[in-house]
């Protein structure tokens, strides 16, 4: 699944990575009329993160993690109609019942292969729309919770109009979780696991717990879904059963491979370049949007695969040789 | 009471083999060759579509129309097949799932171009229409046809796989294209024939499902959780596999929501649960 | 003394010139609608008639050009409703939200349009709950209940005693089973089983036996207009012979809505429903209304309910235009659509004040052939039917 490739791609540079968050932060200024589009682009980044832990790092293909994102999703939303709207809170929250989610439900997950381990998390993730819907006098099923009210953060920020506050909040809350992942893959933790992805097999042999360190690494993946899920409540101030739906699910899919796999930077790009392709093809043509973003979706795997980093990858390698060849001679 | 049981098994029997027939093509595709092929949908709806206009406009029997349907959607598929998939088939799974559901896209926004976003009539011939009783026991005229096309195409199929040199081929081009194609099997031609055989399922499929499932643009990715779902219960590389699942998963939907309508919802996910925990490599699996 | 003269007929002037550069800006429409995804056909059906009014009327009102900004929520997403919203407000500057096919995207909307103070015109969605979330919003469809209850009424008194209800597993399905249940065991009815169907259900052969079994008067279902539900019912319907063992189906319109007809053959034959719209009402506004529609759709393409409530949300925004001269102010605005009168296209359309829901005529219709093709004809009138329980 990508392994060889993935494990051979350089980190990158730290120049790259200040570049990259400075301008995300200079979005204040760069795009201040798209900050809700911004908004909503850094909560399908942590999702797609999420996603990346067990898809790219652990080989674990799921069509059902829309489940966590919505469990997050859920707890911010019904705390805060319950009279608790202080955002911190929604999403300590959202984390821990997504990750206590995860936890039971990865018993069922890290077992069995590809295929099926792809129907079980898709039949978790229906079955818990279905009861989401079941239970629409506590959901509000899919027209949704009302009287969801979200306290200003701090006390101080409130959620304006422009989108500002949901934006500098989301950023924070995206940049802490990526250095508490990134912490995690470069640990000796993260190298186990890139070991199982590529030959589980040996690393039993090795007498490696594969089977904990899988279940720890779903449950921070469910974990911080639902903390992507809290955020979306939280900057809505509205939440109804289409968190869970199928089409999330598929959607964090695309999102990252269009990124890259198996990258940490990979659900980040993948989520931009997917939404904001989304938003504009569908704005520029309502009726057939979906044909162009399809010849997209193509255009990206005939690219060489690896997604959009994958391809910036071997650009930069192509590059870096042209002018080395050009210095020697 | 009975009698109900009877008709209730009867309808179950007849959904899941409808669900049988939209799935196969996958389980081949998916199964002979490794190919995540997220399209499939695409290939039924356009089987779907090709027979809804047939007989619609262009007064073609309806038994006459699903032949087109599997036909249009057996070349759709080998063109497809030339220029994109084949690229595809040693890369990762992730790229194959990326570009089907691109694919995918672009066929809804084309099916909502050429037809339009609502639902597309089909209408049956009489003689297909309508039910008659057997021992007080409805049996809707259509269901018992889906039944019958059903068997008619598993044994055929099984006939083709096992019987025929053809079928041979198929078998070993999958399980060693190296040697098989040492062995004077020309296995990219092989794997086109049964590619193209798998979309063109699809397409039967797809046109006889109208009736039943209904037909607009969204009709891939729609259903797209029952193909898979029908294929992973079954295990992928057989015929068999994939039949049993569906008509099991068809048997308990229906009986389920019969018995017990407020767990309509919930039953076959939870079956589907249930069988997947018990056999993960699926009810009939490959040695 | 001299500036003085001077400077006042300068100053009339810029007036009249600030006055008039303002008259120049068009007044801007932001339309919220589904267009594509599985709810494609709401939107195109609500565009469809928005675009027809303006076919009909003319692009311009009190000296102002409407604009029309057509954003895409691509289905039920109310997180992507609310930031097309919130962008349509700040940088599109919109006079007007409207738009809203389906709920939870009208609900998400709903106080940002408090907090911008933008008149919010729902043309679709239907749960009785979403007037009561600002007092920005004004309905000029219809709500589910109150095309409901008239149909519990009249099969009572039609001398239908025994009802088994069948409606889809959600938000509008469950409305129109309470308020059935409700109006027609008020009557005397007796409703003797009840089911509610999954939102994903492709077979309804289960459901058709139950129903079957317990040998009602009369079926009552409530399923998603503009998929292929109704259809799917209706077909096990005629083909399990439910009718000819004196099974009635009766239903809310939206399940023979003028859009499916067509497509589902002779199947619907007979069925009554109630709505508050039909293709076949007889009016000058209707035959207005069709004419400017096929200009816009093609000829062959029936407009629905859904496309009825773009025409009538437009009608109700040019009237704002007219009565305040052009200059939009959310308030002001809100006083004229509230009590506001509409020659519309399914009759006559009030909206009410204190609710700002519409309050307007259903029909009761039965589905049959006029010139070969299927109608919803009219053949029975309540008038002035209000929201029941608001």
């Amino acid at each position: 699944m990508n392994s060889a490739r993935a494990s051979t791609r350089a980190r990158p540079l730290p120049w790259q990575e200040a570049l990259f968050w400075s301008l995300l932060v200079g979005g204040f200024w760069l795009w201040p009329k798209h900050l809700a589009l911004a908004s909503q682009v850094l909560i399908s980044a942590l999702f797609a993160l999420s996603y990346d832990l067990i898809l790219g790092y652990a080989g674990i293909l799921s069509l059902g993690h829309a489940a966590y994102f919505g469990l997050g999703a859920y707890s911010a939303g019904l705390l805060a109609t319950h009279g608790w709207g202080e955002p911190l809170l929604g999403l300590l929250t959202g984390g821990c019942c997504a990750g206590l989610a995860g936890l039971l439900t990865s018993l069922l997950v890290v077992r069995g292969q590809d295929l099926t381990r792809l129907m079980v998390t898709t039949a978790i993730g229906l079955l818990l729309f279905e009861l989401a819907n079941r239970l629409s006098s506590v959901t509000g099923g899919v027209d949704g919770l009302l009287g969801v009210e979200i306290a200003p953060l701090l006390g101080v920020f409130r959620f304006d109009i422009y989108g500002r506050t949901a934006y500098g909040y989301c950023l924070l809350v995206t940049f802490v979780v990526f250095l508490g992942v990134r912490r995690m893959v470069h640990s000796p933790f993260g190298w186990g696991l890139r070991g199982i992805r590529d030959n589980t097999g040996r690393m039993l042999a090795l007498g490696y717990p594969v089977h904990r360190r899988l279940v720890a690494l779903y449950t921070a993946s469910a974990a911080i879904a639902g903390i992507a899920g809290a955020l979306l409540t939280q900057i809505t101030q509205f939440v109804s059963i289409d968190v869970f739906s199928f089409n999330r699910s598929a959607e964090v899919v695309v999102m990252l491979i269009v990124g890259g796999a198996g990258v940490l930077y990979g659900g980040l790009v993948g989520a931009a370049v997917f939404t904001l392709a989304y938003h504009y093809l569908s704005g520029w043509n309502p009726l057939y949007w979906q044909f162009w973003l399809g010849a997209f979706l193509i255009a990206i795997v005939l690219l060489g695969g690896g997604g959009v980093l994958g391809a910036y990858q071997r650009v930069s390698h192509l590059l870096r040789r042209r002018l080395e060849r050009t210095a020697q001679a | 009471m009975i009698s109900s049981l009877i008709g209730v098994v009867f309808d179950g029997l007849a959904y899941g083999m409808l669900l049988f027939l939209i799935s196969v093509g996958l389980s081949i595709t998916l199964g002979l060759m490794n190919f995540v092929n997220l399209a499939h949908g695409a290939f039924g709806m356009l089987g779907g579509y090709v027979c809804a206009v047939a007989t619609t406009h262009w007064n073609v029997p309806f038994l006459a129309a699903l032949p087109l349907a599997f036909a249009a959607a057996a070349l759709t598929g080998v063109l497809l097949e030339r220029v994109l998939f084949r690229r595809l088939y040693r890369g990762s799974p992730l790229d194959q799932v990326l570009l089907t559901i691109g694919l995918t896209f672009m066929a809804i926004a084309v099916a909502t171009y050429l037809f339009g976003s609502q639902q597309q009539a089909l209408h049956l011939p009489r003689y297909l229409s309508g039910q008659f009783s057997v021992y007080r026991v409805d049996l809707n005229i259509y269901r018992v046809f889906l039944l019958a096309v059903g068997l008619v195409l598993t044994v055929a199929l099984t006939l083709v796989v096992d019987r025929t040199r053809f079928g041979a081929a198929v078998r070993a081009a999958v399980d060693n294209p190296r040697v098989a194609e040492a062995l004077g099997i020309r296995v990219a031609l092989v794997f086109q024939i049964a590619f193209a055989a798998g979309c063109g399922l699809a397409g039967l499929g797809g046109a006889l499902g109208v009736e039943v499932l209904g037909l607009d643009p969204v009709f891939p990715l729609k259903y797209l959780v029952y193909f898979l779902l029908v294929v992973a219960v079954g295990g992928t590389g057989t015929l068999k596999g994939p039949l049993y699942a569906a008509l099991l998963l068809g048997v308990a939907d229906v009986a389920g929501k019969y018995y017990v309508p407020q767990a309509g919802a919930f039953i076959i996910y939870a079956v589907m649960l249930i069988l997947l925990i018990i056999r993960p490599q699926g009810l009939v699996s490959r040695s | 003394m001299s500036i003085r003269v001077f400077s006042a007929p300068l100053l009339a002037a810029a007036w009249l010139a600030a006055g008039a550069a303002g008259a120049e800006e068009p007044i801007r429409v932001g339309m919220i609608l589904e267009m594509s995804g599985p709810f494609a056909d709401i939107g195109r059906q609500i565009l469809n008639g928005a675009n027809a009014y303006i076919r009909a009327h003319g692009d311009k009102v009190a000296g102002r050009q409407i604009e029309l900004i057509v954003k895409d929520t691509t289905g039920a997403s109310p997180d992507v409703a609310k930031r097309l919203a919130q962008e349509l407000i700040t940088n599109d500057n919109v006079d007007f939200l409207a738009g809203f096919g389906l709920t939870p995207n009208a609900l998400a909307v709903a106080s940002l349009a408090t907090e911008a103070r933008k008149p919010m015109i729902v043309m679709n969605a239907a749960t009785s709950v979403i007037t009561t979330r600002s007092p920005y919003i004004v309905r000029v469809s219809m709500t589910l209940p109150q095309v409901t209850a008239p149909l519990a009424t009249w099969a009572i008194k039609n001398g239908i005693k025994s009802v088994y209800t069948l409606v889809s597993d959600y938000g509008p399905g469950i409305d129109a089973e309470t308020t059935f249940k409700k109006s027609f065991t008020a009557g005397g009815g007796k409703i003797v089983g009840e089911v509610r169907v999954p939102l994903r259900n492709p077979e309804f052969a289960p459901f058709l036996q139950r129903i079957k079994d317990a040998r009602p008067q009369a079926v009552f279902i409530f399923l998603p207009g503009s998929s292929e539900q109704p259809v799917a019912f209706m077909k096990g319907f005629a083909e399990r012979e439910l009718n000819k063992a004196g099974i009635r189906l009766i239903a809310t319109g939206d399940v023979t809505e003028d859009g499916v007809l067509e497509a589902m053959g002779d199947t619907p034959m007979g069925v009554v429903t109630t709505h508050h719209y039909s293709v076949a009402h007889e009016g000058s506004q209707n035959r207005a209304f069709l004419k400017a529609y096929a200009e816009i759709a093609g000829p062959g393409t029936r407009p629905n309910f859904m496309a009825v409530g773009g025409w009538d949300g437009m009608a109700a925004i040019y009237e704002v235009a007219r009565r305040l001269n052009g200059e939009i102010s959310a308030d002001k605005a809100m006083d004229v659509l509230k009590g506001l009168r509409i020659d519309s296209p399914r009759g006559p359309l009030f909206i009410d004040p204190e609710t700002r829901d519409p309050i307007q005529t259903v029909y009761v219709r039965r589905v049959q052939k006029v010139n070969g093709k299927p109608y919803n004809v009219e053949f029975e009138q309540i008038p002035d039917v209000k929201d029941p329980g608001k």
